[in-house]
This record gives structure tokens, C-alpha cells and sequence, in this order.
């Protein structure tokens, strides 16, 4: 927990970095605006051609940006210094629920957010609205697996069968989802996650994981080096490998659908603009965009049914529907639980063991 | 006197006394006082394990970086003045390159399909790829590297102190050069010896990108418990109480050193 004291360093750090880009803005002298945060790169390249652009420029107002890998941190330094300075936050769906379970993040009003309302129950929250999807999924070199490559969790448990070298992400969230699913627990029975289970399960494949690894860019070069022969990775990263020329690819099956949500910081100074950014980011024609530009899913399944995704290029997205129905979706829900925090707390006494 | 040390100890006080104590603060105090997060380390396994493997492997690296500097110094003093620059520079280089760099290089050497392996497979030494990173083996190695610069150039600086015309005196008294060498110039370097491999010790205990790049997440030393506390687990009293006790054994062992030599006068030239 961060001090009273860390409030005002924090704050006065950001403010110093924010007020700078700030006066920059004034120019535009745009009555509405708002801040948005997500997490840079490419993504956020992608997403400000696809859906920021478009957005502003439909409701007339002027979106600020800036940009964070980790966003947690600061969302709890801002709201609880009393001024927060960003709006709209794109972030894991976790720290938007756990955020407002802790008061740092508005309750949506979802009459104001309609193209929202549209969506699937389990893609929004009380406090947030699924804004792209990504999935971890099974990767394997085709040099190693030619052809009766591993398919399943099972598979990648199966050392015999498929003999090799294995990376595991070195993280609970994903991993015991995994582990459950190679012990038989069907992708749609998950939760509450038997955690139990799901350790024992992971204590045998243990001696055969070579790397656990800790950014998605070491899975990458870890496939593709040939460091490891399979290794639960997220699509994306698979898929830009994949591009530049190494012989692996991966499966949807079982995989885990994760999402990033955007949310509003609790008491952010623009409340009204954000909640109409908000509703204006899902709409399916913007969200439709998006993945023309990276390899990450609409959050808005309404989406793929306005044709401007192509069905080959859809057919290659975690969240199309054909390939979400292969894979179990995550529940932010149960891993902001405390029985999901407790089971994030085992994990470094799993990893010493 | 004061008027002109003043802008530095300003430094000082805003850049490390103030971000410090609000660390140390953090550990102590959230909604009230608390030891809660102390008790932890002391009662909890994962702490006491943390902790004994990152003395292990500082250990471990200041024993190989000194075999390995040693000599390296000794040959840098002995040689004639152009030869002992070229020798320094050589030790020096690596220092200025990046250590993310560094710990990249070393994975395109050590890794399976990596130079060494792929080598060894070419002059038919081994038929299976040898496991040289992604565990303890790899971290040692290039955490060696990257830290071999702060042993060489204190153990040069006390060497080039010690007068030659003892060893001549020594030699010239019938003593071979081995017995000159134990007797005689080995235990005059002695300060060069401890001043390195306390800094040596102190740097290693504190690394985190080496660890966790080569080391394939099994080797979890302290600093990665500072991080894991505060991107996994958002508890930043954890992660400054852990970060406070690792302060405090470095502080404590330059205190204890600080008792045998004159840190300053072994670094500082002259």
C-alpha cells in the first residue's frame, strides 16, 4: 500500500509529465477531452488508427494520450491522492474488477453505454466493458512435430508421447487454468478453480519445464530459437514469429481467452466524456478494426458480424466465435476473488519448491 | 566549505536519503504502524530460501571472479606498461557494454541451439545438447562476467602500490620466485583482495536481470522478490521491507569490512 507521502510523489511526479503533454493539447482548444491509457507499442498504435481516431473525431472530442505497462500501481497512486488525471484506463480485466471492489473505479452506467448492453454478460462487469481479446494457447515447433502435434493440455502433459522440451509462463493466472484442463476439468467447468488439483497437477510436469518464462517477448525467442520444442504462449507473440520465417504455430484448443477491459478511474475529471469514449470504443464497426491492424480479437463480438473482417482473417482471431468455443474463458471475477489472490500468493512458494 | 559541498549533499538527500527512508517508511506503516511485513520474512520459507540462495550465489561468483582476476591483475602489474593497457582495456570494454546486452549475449552462446552446444555437436563431443542456461549454471556464468571489472580494477590499484623493490630484496636474499610470491607480495595484496570481492559480493547480491534472463525462472534471488511483491502481488510494504533487510546487509557488510581496511584508500588511488 502506498503512504500518504508516496500519494504526493507520485502525483506531483505525474502531474509534472502530464502537465507538460497537457499544454501541448491546449492548441486544439477542444471543450471535450479526455485521457486514455493503455499500454504503448504496436498495440497502442494499432488501436489509435482503429478505434481512438475514428472516436474522436465522431464525438467531436480530443483524446489525450499516454501510455503504461503496468497501470495498477498508478491508478492506485492517482485516485487515492483525490486528483486523478486519467479518465479511461485499457488494462487487464482483473485490475478494473479489483479496482472496483477497492473504490477506485466509477460503476458503469450501462443505459449511457448501449453498444455495450449488446455484449455477451460475461464480457462486462459493474465496472468494466471488454475492449480485445487475446488467448494463451498451446505453441509448438513444427520441426519437433512434424505432423501428431500436441493438441491439448493433456498432450503437453504427456512426456512420453511428446517427447520435448517445455516452457510454462511464470504466472498462476493461465497456468493452473491449463493444468486443470490437462487433469480433465472441461474448459466451461473451471471455476471456482480447484487450485488444489491444479498444483498437484503442475508438481508433475515441473522436473520437464526447461524455462518458466516471466515477458511475453522471452516466449517468443524461446520458440523461436528452439530453445523449447512447446510452450504455453499468448497468440499474438506466436503469430509475429510465425511471420518472420520460424517453422511453429499453435492451437485454439483450450486455449484461455483473456481480455484487457477499458474502465474509468473513480472520480476522473472528465466522467461524462469518458463514458461516451467508452460506449463509442465498442462499437462494432471501430472494434471491427482493430484487428486489421494486430492480432488481437474485437472485444465486441458484434463485430465480426459487420464484414469488415474478412472470414480468413477472422477465422485466425481468438475471440471469432468458432475459435472462442474451443477455449475456456478466463473469470476475472474468480481471480480478483480472495480465494484468487491466495491462489496468486501460492505460486512464488510453488516456483522455490 | 560547507557552501560548496551543499548542491551535492542536496543530491544526495533528494535523489537516495528521501526515496530510502520513504522505502523504509513503506515497510513499517500502512494505516497505522505494523511489523506484519518483517515477521513474514522471518517466518516465511520462501524469504529464508531467497535469501540463503542469493548468498550462495554471491559467494560463489566472488570465489570464481577472484581465481579468475587474479591472474588477470597480476598480469596487468607485471607487464610492461603498453602490454598492462591493453590488458586493462580488454577488462574495461565489457564494463562499458550494456548488461542486457551482455546477458543476451551469453544466452546466444549458452543456449541449446546456442554457439557452444552447436560446437561441441559439430566436433561430435556430445550428443545431446548440454543444459548450460536456464538455471544456476548460466546465471553464475554470466553474472561472473559482467562483475570480473570490479575485482580486476581494485586488486591493479593495490598491486601497482606494492613496491618492487621488495620482491628484488626478497630474491636477492635467495628466495624462488613462487616463495617471493606467497611470502611476500601475495599478503601485501590482501587489501585489494577483500576491497574486491566485498564489491564484488555487495553487486551480485542485488542482481535481478541477470537471474532472471538466464536463469529460467527456477533461481529466484531477493531482488526478484522486491519485484514479484510489487507486479504480482501489489504490495509495495513487502516489497520495501525485503528491499530494507537487503540494504541492511550490505550496509552491514561494508561496516565489517570497513573494520579490517580502508575501503576508500583501496578504491581511491593513492
Amino acid at each position: 500500500m502506498t503512504t500518504k507521502l508516496g500519494f504526493r510523489f507520485g502525483h506531483a511526479f505525474l502531474g509534472a509529465s502530464l502537465g507538460a503533454f497537457g499544454l501541448a493539447c491546449t492548441t486544439a482548444d477542444a471543450a471535450e477531452q479526455i485521457t486514455f491509457v493503455s499500454q504503448g507499442g504496436a498495440y497502442q498504435q494499432a488501436q489509435t488508427v482503429a478505434i481512438l481516431d475514428p472516436s474522436a473525431k465522431k464525438l467531436g472530442i480530443t483524446i489525450n494520450q499516454d501510455s503504461i505497462p503496468d497501470a495498477w500501481p498508478a491508478i492506485k497512486t492517482q485516485v487515492g491522492s483525490g486528483k486523478p488525471i486519467w479518465d479511461v484506463v485499457d488494462t487487464p480485466t482483473g485490475y478494473c474488477l479489483r479496482g472496483g471492489e477497492q473504490g477506485l473505479i466509477e460503476k458503469l452506467d450501462f443505459s449511457k453505454i448501449p453498444n455495450a448492453a449488446a455484449m455477451p454478460e460475461a464480457y462486462r462487469s459493474p465496472y468494466s466493458v471488454s475492449y480485445e481479446f487475446y488467448s494463451s494457447v498451446l505453441a509448438f515447433s513444427q520441426k519437433t512435430f512434424p505432423k501428431d502435434a500436441p493438441n491439448s493440455w493433456a498432450d503437453f502433459w504427456d512426456v512420453k508421447k511428446f517427447p520435448g522440451r517445455r516452457a510454462l509462463r511464470n504466472h498462476p493466472i493461465a497456468t493452473l487454468e491449463a493444468a486443470l484442463m490437462a487433469d480433465g476439468v472441461a474448459p466451461d467447468k473451471l471455476y471456482p478453480l480447484d487450485v488444489d488439483r491444479a498444483f498437484k497437477k503442475l508438481e508433475e510436469i515441473k522436473p520437464n519445464i526447461t524455462v518458466w518464462w516471466t515477458s511475453g517477448a522471452q516466449s517468443a525467442q524461446l520458440l523461436n530459437d528452439g530453445e523449447v520444442d512447446m510452450e504455453m504462449a499468448w497468440n499474438g507473440r506466436v503469430s509475429a514469429v510465425a511471420k518472420e520465417g520460424a517453422k511453429v504455430t499453435f492451437t485454439y484448443n483450450q486455449g484461455i481467452l483473456q481480455s484487457t477491459s477499458l474502465c474509468v478511474l473513480k472520480g476522473a475529471p472528465n466522467l461524462e466524456t469518458a463514458v461516451k469514449f467508452l460506449n463509442e470504443a465498442v462499437d462494432p464497426v471501430h472494434q471491427a478494426n482493430l484487428p486489421l491492424n494486430i492480432d488481437y480479437g474485437p472485444g465486441n463480438p458484434k463485430a465480426f458480424d459487420t464484414g469488415v473482417i474478412k472470414p480468413e482473417r477472422a477465422a485466425q482471431l481468438p475471440s471469432e466465435p468458432a475459435n472462442a468455443a474451443k477455449q475456456a474463458l478466463m473469470s476475472y471475477a474468480w481471480w480478483s476473488s480472495p480465494a484468487g489472490e491466495a491462489a496468486e500468493k501460492r505460486w512464488a512458494a510453488f516456483m522455490q519448491k | 566549505m560547507l557552501a560548496l559541498v551543499s548542491p551535492a549533499l542536496l543530491v544526495i538527500l533528494l535523489l537516495i536519503v528521501l526515496p530510502v527512508g520513504w522505502l523504509a517508511w513503506q515497510s513499517i506503516y500502512h494505516d497505522g504502524f505494523t511489523l506484519e511485513h518483517y515477521r513474514r520474512i522471518l517466518n516465511e520459507d520462501i524469504y529464508w530460501r531467497s535469501f540463503a540462495l542469493t548468498f550462495e550465489i554471491s559467494l560463489l561468483v566472488t570465489v570464481l571472479a577472484l581465481v579468475l582476476g587474479y591472474p588477470v591483475a597480476y598480469a596487468a602489474n607485471a607487464v610492461p606498461k603498453a602490454w598492462s593497457v591493453v590488458i586493462l582495456a580488454l577488462v574495461v570494454l565489457p564494463f562499458w557494454t550494456s548488461v542486457l546486452v551482455r546477458a543476451y549475449a551469453w544466452l546466444a552462446l549458452l543456449q541449446r541451439t546456442g554457439v557452444i552446444n552447436q560446437f561441441l555437436r559439430y566436433l561430435d563431443v556430445i550428443g545431446e545438447p548440454l543444459a548450460l542456461v536456464h538455471n544456476t549454471f548460466g546465471t553464475v556464468v554470466a553474472t561472473v562476467h559482467i562483475l570480473l571489472p570490479f575485482m580486476v580494477l581494485p586488486l591493479y590499484a593495490t598491486m601497482q602500490k606494492i613496491p618492487n623493490d621488495l620482491m628484488q630484496a626478497g630474491a636477492s636474499l635467495g628466495g624462488s620466485p613462487a616463495f617471493t610470491f606467497f611470502r611476500v607480495f601475495m599478503p601485501l595484496s590482501l587489501p585489494g583482495v577483500l576491497a574486491g570481492s566485498t564489491m564484488v559480493f555487495v553487486l551480485c547480491l542485488g542482481f535481478y536481470i541477470t537471474p532472471e534472463l538466464l536463469g529460467g525462472g527456477r533461481t529466484v534471488m531477493v531482488s526478484m522478490l522486491v519485484s514479484r511483491n510489487v507486479e504480482l502481488y501489489n504490495q509495495f510494504g513487502a516489497a520495501s521491507a525485503v528491499a530494507v533487510v537487503l540494504l541492511l546487509s550490505v550496509l552491514l557488510i561494508f561496516f565489517v569490512v570497513g573494520r579490517f581496511i580502508s575501503l576508500d584508500r583501496v578504491l581511491g588511488q593513492k
